[in-house]
């Protein structure tokens, strides 16, 4: 959204500023008196849960780092002793642990979200591969964390997924002993990890950047899906979203301390809590939830390279997605019989997290083929159907009209639906 | 050459050793950062002390006959299997078309008494529990492969038979691995 900067430095000194590095008018703009939609709901305030988490994760890191050692007969030992011996090293501990569980908590509604509600489509599809693309960074850096501690879990999971590689014809071998330094998941394996689990976060950071700019050219999207038109759609994101996403925040915060103080482990598993021994794999290995959905189309496929190909592909589909869905209307309140089969997909992604929580065999195995048939579906062929076959509800003219219009609203907002326009709010 | 550039008459001159000039830097900026991101990608393999370690030598003079022994070579497990007269006989007896990655017992031997074979399961690497499974050789835990006494996979979805790592006999019961 363009719109005039309403800036004004109010003495000598950041007049000074001003004049030579406008950052404080460019914050002032983004996060202050950023023109936002007036109708956005709960559902979009994830995005400010998200960039809390990142810090979260970034600070608490940053302080584990201090204490941990990366070498196989120290990294167990080193995370035991941040647990019980360094001052509120447990908290600190158990805050970036559960900490990547939260964040990808958020990161999936802040998906489904923008799924629903047709974010990615037209202008907003850069915005949306951004978010991809920060997706699978935070899937490596979430990957490359849990081999730290170097427990069984840590060693058997870092040992499956390097393996996935060697699926690959001819290169797969080299590309394997190339991302372990060794001959196996090892020392070498375990100190480049610890380097690049430091460096993503950085990176995403980087990409974050670039995904509020590529948020802030087109503006929000809304749960109408349509452009705001003028001034009566419109509201400066501060003070009326700073309050809105403060208070969803501290809504998440309880539940992220309840994880922290009440079940820290509860997201783990107990073998991580068995030092990484190379000649015994662990009975069951599954990974950590926000990954069970991915693990389940992999075991859904009985042939290895496909399995490793479906995987990936169910990833790399998101990248396309503004393309696939051929319908233009954006939101899916106007959209019915989208709005069931996302239902669906939903279900589909949930049955699929269940069914890569259970042994590959019997009716986990059938829901987990369901479920990723019905996962490349969605993206491959409803999607694309959808736009052609379907009709859509009808549409206000914009965000404000049916609140104004609206015959049963409130006596003191009938003389704005008389045609004289809203008032501007104040601000 | 001097007043056709002054004369503007042979632009193609010109344009031609510009793009030579275009070209060449082109190249030689290739050429550097390739010769740059070589040894920045190169430092990933192999260490040359990991190298160094990637041989061992074992005793096979304690192994009973029926026993299964695990030794660590390169970080991973090595499989030792002494097989009994019974079971020798009944991995040569195996039809090899009905399997998945056909090979005779023969082909993964070299004295039939003993079986040596990598313990990573060719799946996704994880280490097959010894005699259990459909064929009382290894199973494999994460992902269900089932393998023979001879280390050849029989069901599950493993593409591969476990894979025979270069030994020799250095003595009667002594073998070097690697």
């Amino acid at each position: 959204m363009d719109h005039q900067s309403k800036y004004e430095p109010t003495n000598g000194f950041t007049r000074w500023i001003d004049s030579r590095l406008p950052v404080v008018r460019m914050a002032h703009d983004s996060f202050i008196d950023y023109p936002t939609p007036v109708n956005l709901n709960y559902w979009w305030t994830f995005g400010g849960i998200l960039t809390f988490c990142l810090v979260i994760m970034i600070v608490t890191g940053i302080v584990l780092a201090m204490h941990y050692t990366p070498h196989v007969d120290h990294a167990f030992d080193s995370v035991q002793h941040i647990r019980r011996d360094v001052q509120f090293g447990w908290l600190i501990q158990y805050v970036h642990a559960n900490g990547a569980s939260m964040f990808f908590l958020a990161v999936y509604i802040h998906m489904f979200r923008g799924l629903y509600y047709g974010s990615y489509k037209e202008p907003r599809e850069l915005l949306w591969i951004l978010g991809v693309v920060i997706f699978v960074l935070m899937m490596a850096a979430a990957f490359l964390g849990y081999v730290l501690p170097w427990g069984q879990m840590s060693f058997w999971a870092a040992t499956v997924i390097t393996n996935l590689f060697a699926a690959i014809p001819w290169v797969g071998e080299g590309i394997r002993t190339w991302l372990w330094g060794g001959f196996s998941v090892d020392n070498a394996t375990l100190n480049r990890f610890f380097s690049l689990h430091y460096l993503v976060p950085f990176v995403i950071f980087a990409v974050v950047a670039l995904h509020i700019w590529a948020l802030h050219v087109p503006g929000n999207n809304n749960p109408k899906g349509i452009d705001p038109k003028g001034n009566q759609d419109m509201v400066p994101f501060h003070p009326y979203y700073t309050a809105k996403d403060g208070f969803a925040l501290g809504l998440f915060l309880l539940l992220f301390a309840t994880f922290v103080f009440y079940l820290p482990d509860a997201l783990g598993h107990a073998d991580n809590y068995i030092k990484a021994d190379p000649l015994v794999t662990p009975e069951h290995i599954v990974p950590e939830w926000y990954f069970l959905p991915h693990y389940a189309i992999l075991r859904a496929v009985p042939d290895k390279l496909m399995g490793v190909i479906a995987m990936f592909a169910a990833i790399a589909i998101l990248f396309v997605l503004p393309w696939l869905d051929s319908s233009k209307v954006r939101s899916g309140r106007y959209r019915p019989l989208f709005q069931q089969f996302f239902i669906l997909f939903v279900v589909a992604c949930v049955a699929l997290g269940w069914a890569g929580g259970q042994p590959a065999e019997g009716a986990a195995l059938l829901v987990s083929r369901v479920g990723t048939i019905y996962y490349f579906a969605f993206f491959l062929i409803i999607l694309p159907l959808l736009g052609v076959f379907e009709t859509p509800r009808e549409m206000p003219n914009s965000i404000a009209e049916p609140v104004l219009k609206k015959p049963d609203s409130p006596p003191e907002l009938e003389p704005d639906s008389t045609g004289k326009p809203a008032p501007v709010p104040a601000e | 050459m001097a007043e056709n550039t002054v004369a503007g008459g042979h632009h193609d001159d010109d344009v031609h050793r510009r793009d030579f000039l275009h070209i060449a830097t082109a190249s030689l900026f290739g050429v550097g950062v390739g010769a740059v991101a070589w040894p920045l990608v190169m430092q990933m393999n192999p260490a040359e002390s990991v190298k160094a370690l990637a041989s061992i030598e074992v005793d096979l003079s304690p192994v009973e006959v029926g026993q299964v022994i695990k030794v660590l070579w390169q970080g991973k497990p090595v499989f030792i299997r002494r097989r009994t007269e019974e079971q020798i006989a009944q991995m040569e007896a195996v039809s090899v078309d009905a399997l998945p990655d056909p090979q005779r017992d023969a082909e993964r031997v070299q004295q039939s008494e003993w079986l040596v074979a990598l313990g990573v399961c060719t799946h996704l690497g994880c280490v097959p529990v010894a005699n259990s499974g459909d064929f009382q050789g290894w199973f494999c835990p994460c992902h269900g492969s089932h393998y023979d006494m001879s280390g050849r996979i029989r069901k599950g979805p493993a593409p591969k038979n476990l894979e025979i790592p270069p030994y020799q006999f250095v003595s009667e019961t002594k073998i070097l691995i690697g």
